[in-house]
């Protein structure tokens, strides 16, 4: 029999704990789950090849083409739009996958029984999970959207159009676009909290994101141009052009660019309230 | 120390908790037991915040389970073993338990070393058997080096060998002054290393006991042996007071009324050859069985008629023969089992 009420003494195999569990651990777990599956690199690693790959196949095409380029096209050729086109277009689709799995994977695998158990404070684990994912997402957009802008621009070099980052708007194009696709993943994070099933949650987004827009263009004209600029892609377009002036449908860029972070604020916070209220 | 207080919940409208009340005093055993879907894993999660309580609370050391301090150094639970992340190693998933409750990364090392995991701590946990992932999840429970411990069903579906190793570290646990809630719809599981027992049938209080009173209540052991001198030890037995028990077609004795060492010595002092003598506690899954049996969610159409045990009469006699034989068996398998440690 194990019974026994005496308890011999158990050598302490840990410092007395002082203080409580809180958001730095967390955000160190956090950070040992995301680059603890090599998801994440595949995921990261199409990204950059995406981004950097289309952007430069656009660059090259358009270089190799400008002699046949009519004088109004040249004209409203977007030199560095077209090489973070690749991050704008795609990068989006494969950051609202890993944005997407950030919750998704915990239900799927049954890991977020573990989790929460380690750690119970839901709050805790939702922010610790939002930042660890917006800080890797910023890091690897950031440099696919420079290395995206300077090889495509240096593809570019012949057409004698190529953007530099000290000409109006081009340094707020790359950075805003960055910022564009990070926010996207966040958009695809909550979206995740939100209906805790991956194919859910990015078909979801994708339908937001790109779906929406397109039937949107199916409305009568006067209506789409009322609409566009509530709808959550228009930020994408409006910070990645630098050519063209401001389109009247739209509002600033980086006006445009808050209506979408407001929309991924709010995602994130009904996200949040139902990842702590509802049972795991 | 874990406190229950009028614990209910539903899930739609399957009520899987009813109005539950029941504590787990430190330094024990306790044996929580039920038919599968009496609501012990449902228990379990409520305990654990992992569910929210319709009505009724959970306190652990007097606080919610996510106010206290370090989660992991106060209570180490494992509900389900292959809740883990395929994708991720052993040494990683332990990590990134370890980090949320700031406690060092030595103890990784030291747990996978402890249940034996440390030439696969780099293997991703996909790969892993149930005795392995079982394994990980205990690990994560001892991180903290937690006074309670909580599983769930923690042999189900485990090799023999795999049983044996979860019922030694209960044991050695239990022996290292911890408090051990462990769950099981086996009663056989529970024989042997349980102190206390708590026992719920569709999600209600049937009994809260310990182990002694529990024995006290059922209809007591039996001895079983096989002689080639089946009639002289009979007779002998007869003498010293004890019941030989009709039945035995293998022409095995089942005796009831004396404990495993007189019938030992009467067989000696009579020079009675003996090929077996083994103790037979069928009756206290027997007890266990009529305890829930009014509880069990899913029943094979052939008792569909729900009789429940006549009062009044031996619990043995009550069970259908065929069933009872099967008990016997298995609690026989377990004391040589057992006897081979």
């Amino acid at each position: 029999m194990a019974a026994t009420t005496t308890q011999p003494a158990r050598p302490p195999v840990l410092p007395p704990p002082s203080g409580r569990a809180g958001f730095g651990g967390t955000l160190r777990s956090e950070f040992t789950k995301i680059r603890s599956v090599r998801s994440t690199y595949w995921t990261l690693l199409v990204l950059l090849v995406v981004s950097i790959g289309i952007g430069a196949a656009i660059s090259a095409g358009t270089a190799a083409n400008w002699s046949h380029t009519s004088p109004s096209d040249r004209a409203t050729f977007d030199a560095t739009q077209a090489s973070i086109a690749g991050l704008f277009f795609l990068g989006q689709l494969v950051i609202v996958v890993l944005g997407a799995m950030v919750l998704t994977a915990e239900y799927s695998t049954g890991m977020i029984r573990t989790s929460l158990t380690a750690m119970p404070r839901r709050g805790t684990v939702y922010a610790a999970k939002v930042v660890v994912f917006a800080v890797v997402a910023l890091v690897v957009t950031f440099v696919a959207a420079f290395i995206a802008f300077f090889l495509g621009q240096s593809l570019l070099a012949s057409t004698h159009e190529s953007a530099t980052l000290s000409q109006p708007n081009v340094l707020r194009a790359v950075i805003g676009t960055a910022l564009y696709v990070t926010l996207c993943g966040l958009f695809a994070l909550a979206a995740g909290a939100i209906l805790r099933h991956t194919a859910a949650a990015i078909t979801s987004v994708i339908g937001l994101l790109f779906v929406i827009p397109i039937l949107a263009h199916l409305l009568p004209s006067s209506w789409y141009q009322d609409l566009e600029r509530w709808l959550p892609d228009a930020a994408g377009r409006a910070i990645s052009a630098t050519v063209g002036g401001q389109d009247p449908h739209l509002f600033a860029p980086w006006n445009q660019f808050a209506v979408f972070a407001v929309y991924t604020v709010i995602l994130l916070a009904v996200g949040a309230a139902l990842f702590r209220k509802r049972d795991a | 120390m874990i406190e229950v207080r009028g614990l209910s919940k539903r899930y739609g409208d399957k009520i899987a908790v009813n109005n539950l009340s029941f504590s787990v005093e430190p330094g024990k055993v306790t044996g929580f037991l039920g038919p599968n879907g009496a609501g012990k894993t449902t228990t379990m999660r409520l305990i654990l915040g992992l569910d929210y309580p319709d009505a009724g609370a959970v306190t652990i050391a007097g606080k919610q389970y996510a106010q206290l301090a370090y989660p992991m150094r106060e209570v180490g639970a494992l509900i389900d073993a292959k809740a883990v992340h395929g994708g991720r190693s052993a040494y990683n998933h332990l990590l990134c338990l370890a980090q949320t409750n700031n406690l060092p990364k030595r103890r990784v090392g030291e747990v996978l070393e402890l249940v034996g995991l440390t030439e696969v701590a780099r293997k991703r946990a996909k790969g892993f058997s149930l005795g392995m992932s079982q394994r990980l999840g205990i690990a994560g429970t001892l991180l903290g080096d937690p006074a309670l411990l909580m599983f769930d069903e923690p042999v189900n579906g485990l090799d023999p060998e795999g049983i044996l190793w979860i019922r030694n570290l209960m044991k050695a646990l239990a022996a290292e002054g911890r408090t051990v809630f462990v769950s099981s719809h086996l009663m056989s599981e529970m024989e042997h290393t349980a102190d206390h027992l708590i026992v719920i049938g569709r999600g209600q209080l049937l009994a809260d006991c310990t182990m002694e009173e529990f024995i006290a209540r059922s209809s007591g052991q039996t001895v079983r042996v096989s002689t080639p001198q089946a009639e002289q030890l009979a007779m002998a037995v007869a003498e010293a007071g004890g019941t030989v028990l009709p039945g035995g077609s293998d022409g095995a004795l089942t005796i009831s009324g004396l404990i495993p060492a007189q019938v030992g010595d009467i067989a000696f002092e009579h020079g009675v050859r003996l090929h077996e003598l083994t103790v037979v506690r069928a009756s206290l899954e027997a007890a266990f069985m009529e305890l829930t049996a009014d509880s069990v969610e899913y029943r094979a159409a052939e008792d569909g008629q729900g009789q429940s045990p006549v009062p009044g009469q031996p619990l043995d006699e009550q069970l259908p023969a065929p069933e009872l034989a099967a008990q016997g068996q298995s609690a026989q398998g377990q004391y040589s089992h057992e006897g081979r440690i």
